[in-house]
């Protein structure tokens, strides 16, 4: 009983938790969310344009995205949000007067997730089949347009799983901002756990961040799981037999 | 009186090539105002790929393309396309969209039409393919005989001076060719300028003025129906009809 007893006090000690929670609330869960959405934003618009220039007929382009998908892809995003915080940090630093990390961190998440995106939305306007793109420039659209208007959005939409998982996996990844040394105001929940953790010698404000932070990421998960079926199984319509066609059909075949 | 603002279409001594392989052959031919020429020939002959060279979707290594009588090579190949309208075998509808949006997307960006404008174009192409009550319903909700007359629609909607058809019943159900090809006849009686590659005989045979039978790249017999399925000239041509009727 006593190692249960000690488990209980080390995870689940309600008054450390009490403590840390409002804090959660007041500053974490803000911070989290600003760092997840604006850099899925730049994310998203970054990761449009490496998509673009992947399947681009210029090779030139697709060389640039490509060495650019590899590398950010490659990395540990510890590394990279560590060299891009404290590596142009300064810079920004001599050019604003700014000395806030929290502009850097959304940029090292942003060049991130914008590789992964990019991958996400290439692979699904590759996806799309080659005759939407016939049929449009049958029309008389140009290469241009007919990718504008009728294969990139068909090929976003597919992916949107895909992209709300990419969401999911920034909202995770932006607890590795702490090593930029963030203001206090500017720290997020995982930071706010470890915090109060550090000052407590208790475990349970992690515990604690680790509530918050699945209280945002199971309900997206969930949601990726709606959208991928209602795109599996389609809207639902009732399907009718070809009325005309029938009657000229069967009425002709004698 | 025709229906239609068709055109003369010629085709001079196409060639066209895919690394080595060497597709289409000096392929000549002309398909006079108003009047219907169908390709047929055995698979991988090149039919399909010579729509795709004289609407310029794939540009040709050499030859020349005529659109009543003058050379359209030099022209912009997007405007070329605005003045043909091409059907395909696996009707390519935009599923995204509705049925009266895949008719109306291009009356609006390449015609300039306000949105009420192209819709009501577009209501007014789907009557004449009898399914107007469709234009709200998605592609997907519809048969494939219904698909292939949208697409037919959508491709009369740009008022095209000639059609091309791919093949354009050989994916459909036995029982909803029939509704397709009645609507091509119609539309060559019209006097619509058509090119249309096909499998079926029957069509070719009944409503073409002109058949053109290809293999391996070349043209290898062309002339009126009658003579061509009644009095075959070639051993190649005696084969593939000996193999399809």
């Amino acid at each position: 009983m006593d190692i249960l007893n000690q488990l209980a006090e080390t995870f689940f000690d309600w008054e450390a938790m009490g403590e840390v929670i409002p804090k959660m609330f007041a500053v974490g869960l803000p911070n989290t969310i600003v760092l997840a959405v604006v850099s899925g934003i730049i994310g998203t618009a970054l990761g449009m344009l490496l998509a673009l220039m992947g399947i681009s007929r210029n090779a030139a382009a697709r060389w640039v995205a490509r060495i650019y998908t590899d590398i950010l892809r490659g990395l540990p995003p510890v590394l990279t949000i560590l060299v891009i915080g404290f590596g142009f940090g300064p810079i920004i630093r001599e050019l604003t007067g700014s000395t806030s990390p929290y502009p850097m961190a959304i940029a090292a998440l942003s060049l991130m997730s914008g590789a992964y995106i990019g991958e996400i939305f290439r692979s699904g306007i590759q996806s799309v089949d080659k005759g939407q793109l016939e049929a449009t420039r049958a029309l008389g659209f140009s290469y241009g347009s007919s990718m504008r208007l009728v294969v990139v959005p068909q090929g976003i939409r597919r992916v949107l799983p895909a992209l709300v998982n990419q969401f999911i996996a920034l909202i995770k990844e932006s607890s590795l901002v702490f090593m930029l040394g963030l203001l206090a105001t500017e720290r997020e929940i995982f930071q706010i756990g470890k915090d109060a953790a550090a000052n407590s010698g208790n475990l349970s404000p992690y515990v604690a961040a680790a509530i918050f932070y699945l209280a945002l990421t199971i309900p997206l998960t969930h949601f990726v799981n709606f959208i991928d079926a209602r795109m599996r199984a389609g809207r639902p319509e009732k399907k009718e037999p070809d009325e005309a066609a029938a009657v000229v059909g069967k009425g002709a075949q004698a | 009186m025709s229906e239609f603002a068709s055109g003369t279409l010629t085709a001079k001594n196409i060639h066209l090539s895919f690394g080595s392989n060497h597709v289409l052959r000096g392929i000549d031919l002309h398909v006079e105002k108003g009047t219907t020429a169908s390709v047929i020939g055995p698979s991988g002959s090149g039919k399909s790929t010579l729509l795709r060279v004289m609407n310029r979707l794939i540009e040709p290594d050499q030859g020349d393309i005529l659109l009543d009588g003058r050379s359209v090579l030099k022209d912009n190949p997007d405007e070329l396309r605005r003045r043909i309208g091409m059907v395909f075998q696996q009707f390519n509808l935009f599923p995204h969209k509705t049925v009266a949006e895949n008719i109306s997307l291009a009356l609006r960006k390449l015609r300039g039409m306000s949105k009420e404008q192209a819709r009501d174009e577009a209501l007014a192409q789907l009557d004449l393919v009898g399914l107007k009550h469709k234009a709200d319903s998605r592609p997907a909700n519809l048969s494939g005989g219904q698909q292939q007359r949208v697409a037919i629609a959508r491709a009369l909607a740009m008022k095209p001076e000639v059609m091309f058809f791919d093949e354009a019943t050989s994916a459909l159900d036995p029982e909803l060719v029939k509704g397709v090809l009645a609507l091509m006849t119609d539309l060559a009686q019209g006097g619509m300028t058509m090119v249309v590659v096909t499998h079926e005989m029957g069509f070719s045979r009944n409503v073409s003025d002109i058949v053109t039978f290809m293999d391996a790249g070349v043209v290898v017999e062309s002339g009126p129906p009658e003579q061509l399925f009644t009095n075959p000239q070639t051993e190649r041509l005696q084969g593939f009809l000996s193999d399809v009727l």
